[in-house]
């Protein structure tokens, strides 16, 4: 990875001319490597050297872009092993594949079912991005013909994948200027199809049967100068994938092996529905860039989607909600309940769930607490007497409900007094877990 | 390529539910598990001589937020003894039975109900056994003693043990041979100390395993992977309190959520109800599983043979 200031020193003319502006080249080199100065400081540096040093700041792990404009994906650029040491920072795209021997009712049928893998889950818009082409049929002008009706009717980010070069050469050419993905480059095709994906600027997806062989290819075409590219690890057995998937990321992180330090596409494998299903959420955990599925099953997707945002939130930074008043369980009315608490994401799914568990229609006023959980809050000054009237006022509560009652976190009760005083409300003690809500609503909310 | 290799210092300790006659029980099997010497299924730089096991998860009453489980299996779930006979058809490695009838809030049964209710339960099933209290902390301290008992020599696995109550449930299960959950809200130093107050009472290390409140997929789920990756990181660098294996109560965290409960016709793209609950049931464990569960608690019997298969795949 990162070189030393020794490695640095090494390439460096070590006249200690002080022309950078420090007494010695080996102190220039130590500021180098802390990332202090430039390395353009030096006048004298060898072009050598320069390319040595610049390949050696690059990630480790390539980012790859697919697709252009506002459609676009970023994948790879991952810095670490484990989402707690930092976060990981490009979700993985997912997709379906679609095969040129797919009747022209299913194919209708999939890029409409395709289209509809869009949800929206914690207030984020995320669904399908990807549909990969196959040109299993080995006849070119289905292969055309499938691209074509995918391109005119889905939105999607394509993989185009076909033995056949010319094949390829004219498929790339109707993604236009979308920047797909075109492969399987093997080491007999390499040449070819870096050759296509340069003049095209497409993503090459290069496969091999081991991770030696997939080396190799990459080595091939990044030669060339050419370094937009994915790596297969699709393997039948799950395991052999999550050998593949875990040593590719340390080599690339602790080796800084630049010949695997491209994202990883998997497609997923197994005899039903539930198998793609767990070899999918598998490759989500463990650094796949893109997990590609058979069939466009929503019912699949939606865990799928939520998983991977789950596994890409940024643990550094609390996940919080829109800090408004919400109307949960159906149409709450003006002699519903209002419940009130902290704007943590995770608290607001503890309890919006166990409000619908009690099927009582009720608002649920949440408060701006900067993400941080009831009783945090309330110990950091950030949940207390006058930030719950603020926000009464902001959603304008005298308006929505008649009663003038409101329920508070059966932890924050001490602030109930105060509250009253200066909001003229009842105020009602609620539970401290969210799981005794259904309770509470169903026996003493009246 | 040559494989880069991470060492573990130490192991993941190695816990048994349920006592087989040879050892003055009558389960048919003693069920081991943790002893990794690795993160989870990494057999290229360590050995996992105890693949993870699937608990059935049964209640002692229907489980009313759970609507499509109650519905589905509605013969089953209003008798905790046939429920949990369905443990061994439906390829369930043991039985975590959860006392929920006990809660105050439900139908406030006793410590001699629960008692009673285990042993029947022992009865039926060969199975390894957990039990789950109620889940109130002043309440599970009155009735697990007395299921300890009831299950004295039986090995069972004996829950949840948090900071509040602790040291009765401990003293129960030390005195009836029994090992014990330790429960912390989703935080890692939260979970290191009621482990270090648990083994203080001079319980075993083997005998604790840890449940750090899972999280369900999209409800927390992250929080609780990560703090299991940190915990078994730091117990395969030879923090031996962080080194106890991991439960996640899964079926719990996933019957009640919308996703399980929203029907088709209410949301036409989340796809066909049952599917996508069991798919939630299946996704969270395939999630789990790479974070270092060792125990997992389905209800499902599609989810239950999913987890199995990939278990047995990954293994």
């Amino acid at each position: 990875m990162a070189l030393t200031g020794l490695d640095i020193y090494k390439l460096l003319p070590k006249t200690n001319c002080k022309k950078c502006g420090f007494p010695t080249c080996l102190a220039f080199a130590m500021a180098i490597a802390a990332k202090k100065t430039a390395l353009d400081k030096c006048p004298d540096i060898s072009d050598e050297a320069k390319a040595t040093l610049s390949a050696a700041s690059e990630p480790p792990i390539r980012t790859i872009t697919i697709g252009a404009g506002e459609k676009k994906l970023e994948i790879g650029g991952e810095t670490v092993l484990f989402r707690h040491e930092k976060t990981f920072f490009h979700p993985c795209g997912l997709g379906i594949t679609i095969s040129d021997t797919t009747s022209p009712a299913d194919l209708q049928d999939k890029i409409k079912k395709f289209n509809a893998l869009s949800f929206e889950r914690v207030g984020q818009k995320v669904k399908a991005e990807i549909i990969a082409v196959k040109n299993d049929s080995n006849d070119k002008s289905k292969f055309i013909n499938t691209v074509k009706e995918v391109k005119s009717k889905t939105t999607a980010l394509l993989v185009l994948l076909s033995n056949d070069t010319s094949a390829l050469e004219e498929a790339v050419k109707i993604a236009g200027d979308a920047k797909p993905v075109i492969g399987p480059a093997n080491i007999s095709n390499a040449d070819q199809i870096t050759a296509i994906a340069k003049s095209n600027n497409a993503n090459i997806l290069a496969t091999g049967k081991d991770l030696d062989e997939i080396s190799t290819v990459t080595g091939k075409i990044s030669a060339s100068g050419y370094k937009e590219i994915l790596i297969d690890l699709s393997n039948v057995k799950d395991i052999t994938s999550l050998e593949n998937l875990t040593q590719t990321r340390r080599m690339a992180l602790k080796k800084n092996i630049r010949s695997i330090g491209f994202p990883a596409l998997v497609f997923t494998s197994g005899a039903n529905t539930y198998d793609h299903l767990s070899y999918a959420a598998m490759a989500i955990a463990k650094y796949a860039g893109i997990v590609i599925l058979p069939e466009p099953d929503p019912s699949i997707f939606l865990p799928l989607v939520t998983l991977r945002q789950n596994i890409y939130t940024d643990p550094q930074k609390p996940v919080t909600v829109d800090s408004k008043l919400y109307a949960i369980g159906g149409q709450p009315g003006a002699n519903s309940p209002v419940i009130v608490t902290t704007n943590f994401s995770l608290t607001f799914f503890s309890v919006e769930p166990e409000i619908l568990n009690a099927k009582v229609p009720t608002w649920l006023l949440i408060v701006d607490t900067d993400g941080l959980s009831v009783l945090t809050a309330w110990a950091a000054e950030k949940f207390h007497a006058e930030k719950v009237l603020d926000a009464m006022k902001k959603a304008n509560l005298e308006s929505v409900v008649s009663h003038k009652k409101i329920i508070i976190p059966g932890y924050v009760a001490v602030m109930a007094p105060k509250l009253n005083e200066i909001s003229g409300w009842e105020i009602l003690i609620g539970p401290r877990e969210a799981s005794a809500i259904p309770k509470y609503l169903r026996s003493s909310w009246q | 390529m040559e494989k880069v290799i991470e060492k573990a210092v130490s192991k993941i300790s190695e816990l048994a539910i349920g006592a087989t006659s040879a050892n003055g029980g009558t389960r048919e099997k003693e069920l081991k598990i943790g002893g990794q010497s690795a993160m989870p299924f990494l057999h290229f730089e360590g050995s996992m001589p105890n693949a993870p096991v699937v608990a059935l998860e049964v209640w002692d009453t229907v489980p009313e937020e759970w609507p499509l489980i109650a519905d589905e299996f509605k013969d089953i779930v209003n008798d905790p003894i046939k429920w949990a006979q369905k443990g061994k058809e439906w390829g369930a490695d043991l039985i975590s039975l959860r006392l929920e009838s006990c809660h105050p809030d439900n139908k406030n049964n006793s410590a001699a109900y629960a008692a009673d209710l285990v042993k029947k339960v022992l009865a039926a099933t060969k199975l390894p056994l957990i039990v789950i209290g109620c889940g109130h902390p002043e309440k599970d301290q009155e009735i697990l003693p007395a299921v300890a008992e009831a299950a004295k020599g039986e090995k069972i696995l004996l829950g949840m043990a948090t900071k509040d109550n602790y040291k009765t449930i401990v003293a129960a299960a030390l005195a009836s041979g029994h090992s014990i959950i330790a429960e912390s809200p989703l935080d890692i130093n939260l979970a290191k100390q009621l482990n270090i107050l648990v083994s203080d009472m001079s319980m075993p290390l083997e005998r604790i395993a840890m449940h750090h409140t899972t999280g369900g997929l999209g409800y927390g789920f992250e929080y609780c992977y990560s703090i299991m990756e940190r915990c078994r990181l730091a117990g395969l660098a030879g923090d031996k309190i962080m080194a106890t294996p991991i439960i996640n109560m899964i079926a719990d965290e996933t019957w009640k959520t919308k996703e399980a409960k929203t029907p088709q016709d209410e949301q036409p793209n989340w796809g066909d109800l049952h599917k996508r609950a069991i798919n939630w049931e299946i996704a969270c464990a395939a999630g789990y599983l790479q974070s270092g569960a060792d125990i997992l608690v389905l209800a499902h019997p599609e989810s239950i043979k999913q987890v199995k298969q990939t278990i047995g795949k990954l293994k």
